[in-house]
């Protein structure tokens, strides 16, 4: 792509991003920035404008104030640019019930213009990747909340993205699928040197594998570093032990 | 493109598997097995002994026993097939989270309306195409006549014209699924409109139409010139209306004008006329109609540019 990575490793770009609805703030003023490789955990209570900010870096929702940029570009201006780019995994997700997963991401192939030379490759390669290919043939209908999740990741994998948005992918699955969809979150990163921005409400998870948080409670931006920034603010540091849940708890108590 | 094909491809493949296109289907199938078979009756019943009629294949289309023939089947019951096929295109996605899911993809958004539409007017396509087809090999069976080289292009006007007809009522219906969020509202308020322009509508008119005539008093021609003149306008304001008046003249070629005419003029004129009556060529039925079939389009071309503006501005919420 001849998009390359602008202002050194930053791929996502928020500023100042705002979003009202029928004046309601949902989003307010909000900026941060994610690199290459990077896991952003993005952390808020329900309702608090974490969906919005994801529909609106993907272009889907039209930011009444600020910008976002992905990869350097406005995703109103170049919204297919974008979408090809980026990998969404949304709350909630739907699937055509009646396709089996191979079926699924076909589809997905086919809309993203996948060379038809390398589709079915990929296609297996990513229902490998999330441990599928043995239940491609499967309709969907079938699949358990765990499988259909990871069919969402498979998806993001098929389209081979820069960014992934993730929106929370762990959302009512049991310990052993978290664990799993954990460890593909991480391989998102670690192997596909993607920048992964992750809501989830799983502290200890996201503890463990995301780089860099932002904290939002009620449309604003009320934390923004690696651990040990947003735990300096509200901890005395040097107190040597803490998890993100404390953190994470202080922040929403006081904020 | 590629992604449009895909989206027509996935939609084809949707509505051919469905339970709800089997049922329309085998419904219309049978609906058209009767209509043929009492129209063959009576046709071979009141042709016994006459010389044939110049275009006795396409009274296959225009005759029944009860007054209820293929023409007026689908002028009644096409917008019911294009409502069932569109009323939840849109919203379905939406309520099942998979619209999301397809605007984050690399297409745009009209190219998913697009996809829907032309998947929805390849499925009417088959379903007219089919039932002419039936119609047309059984009448060739049960009344012995093969349809001659007019009379073919005839039927395809017809089958076309029935096309667009039933299109703009899928492209009503995928509007309505747009802007409503229940699946249940879209198809009600599709409904509604059906039952206005069918029902009600043609109430209303007459309703009118009486209550001028009683102005006029004795004046009766007066009267009537005016009634027409309003009859003319409002045909143009229905559908049904636009496509049963446009098909009649294309399927019966010995109907020279969409009006009452004959009421019009005095006697004598009637009598010199009877005896020039004879088929209309189909250049001239094609022109008398054309007018009718491009009003029929654009109101379709209306409604689908409704349905992109609705689409374009709405937004994708998160709840």
């Amino acid at each position: 792509m001849s998009n390359g990575v602008v202002n050194g490793d930053i791929v996502v770009e928020a500023n100042n991003l705002t979003k009202v609805y029928e004046g309601h703030t949902a989003v307010d003023h909000i900026s941060f920035t994610v690199k290459r490789g990077e896991i952003f955990g993005f952390l808020g209570p329900n309702g608090a404008g974490k969906t919005t900010t994801f529909l609106m870096l993907l272009g889907l929702s039209e930011p009444t104030e600020g910008y976002a940029r992905i990869l350097g570009m406005d995703p109103f201006k170049e919204p297919l640019k974008i979408k090809r780019m980026t990998g969404y995994l949304q709350e909630n997700m739907g699937f055509y019930r009646d396709l089996n997963a191979i079926q699924m991401l076909d589809f997905i192939a086919e809309l993203n213009g996948i060379p038809e030379d390398e589709k079915m490759e990929r296609i297996e390669r990513s229902l490998e990747a999330v441990g599928l290919l043995n239940q491609a043939k499967k309709k969907i209908e079938a699949y358990s909340r765990g499988m259909r999740q990871r069919l969402g990741i498979a998806e993001i994998l098929l389209k081979e993205p820069k960014v992934a948005l993730l929106d929370e992918p762990t959302l009512g699955l049991d310990p052993d699928a978290t664990n799993r969809m954990t460890d593909l979150i991480l391989g998102l990163s670690e192997e596909k040197g993607m920048a992964v921005i992750l809501s989830t409400h799983l502290l200890h998870h996201a503890q463990k594998i995301c780089d860099r948080f932002g904290i939002i409670i009620g449309g604003k931006l009320v934390a923004l570093g690696t651990m040990d920034e947003i735990a300096e603010k509200k901890l005395n540091i040097g107190e040597k032990m803490y998890t993100l849940e404390e953190v994470y708890m202080k922040y929403f108590e006081e904020g | 493109m590629r992604s449009f094909k895909a989206l027509v491809k996935k939609e084809l493949a949707d509505h051919l598997s469905s339970y709800r296109f089997l049922i329309i289907f085998l419904l219309i199938l049978m609906i058209s097995l009767i209509l043929v078979y009492m129209a063959a009756g009576t046709m071979t019943e009141s042709l016994k002994g006459e010389k044939l009629p110049r275009f006795v294949f396409l009274m296959l289309f225009t005759t029944s026993k009860i007054n209820f023939s293929l023409v007026q089947f689908v002028a009644f019951f096409g917008p019911l097939i294009g409502i069932i096929l569109g009323f939840d295109s849109i919203n379905r996605e939406r309520n099942e989270g998979t619209l999301s899911k397809l605007l984050a993809q690399p297409i745009y958004r009209d190219t998913v309306i697009n996809g829907k539409f032309t998947a929805g007017v390849i499925v009417v396509a088959l379903m007219m195409v089919s039932i002419i087809m039936t119609i047309t090999g059984l009448g060739l069976f049960i009344v012995g006549v093969k349809p001659g080289l007019e009379e073919f292009w005839r039927i395809f006007i017809y089958t076309i014209i029935s096309i667009v007809y039933i299109s703009l009522w899928l492209g009503v219906a995928i509007l309505f699924s747009i802007i409503f969020r229940s699946v249940a509202t879209s198809s009600l308020a599709a409904f509604a409109v059906w039952i206005f322009f069918s029902f009600f509508f043609s109430f209303g008119v007459n309703a009118m139409i009486s209550s001028i005539i009683k102005q006029y008093g004795p004046n009766f021609k007066e009267a009537f010139i005016h009634v027409s003149r309003i009859e003319k306008a409002i045909s143009f304001t229905s559908p049904m209306l636009l496509y049963s008046d446009s098909t009649a003249t294309i399927i019966d070629p010995m109907r020279r004008t969409l009006s009452s005419f004959n009421l019009q003029v005095g006697l004598m004129e009637q009598m010199s006329m009877k005896r020039f009556a004879g088929p209309l060529p189909l250049a001239q039925s094609f022109l008398i109609v054309a007018p009718y079939i491009i009003y029929l389009l654009v109101i379709t071309i209306i409604v689908f540019i409704a349905s992109y503006l609705v689409f374009m501005k709405q937004e994708i919420r998160s709840v």
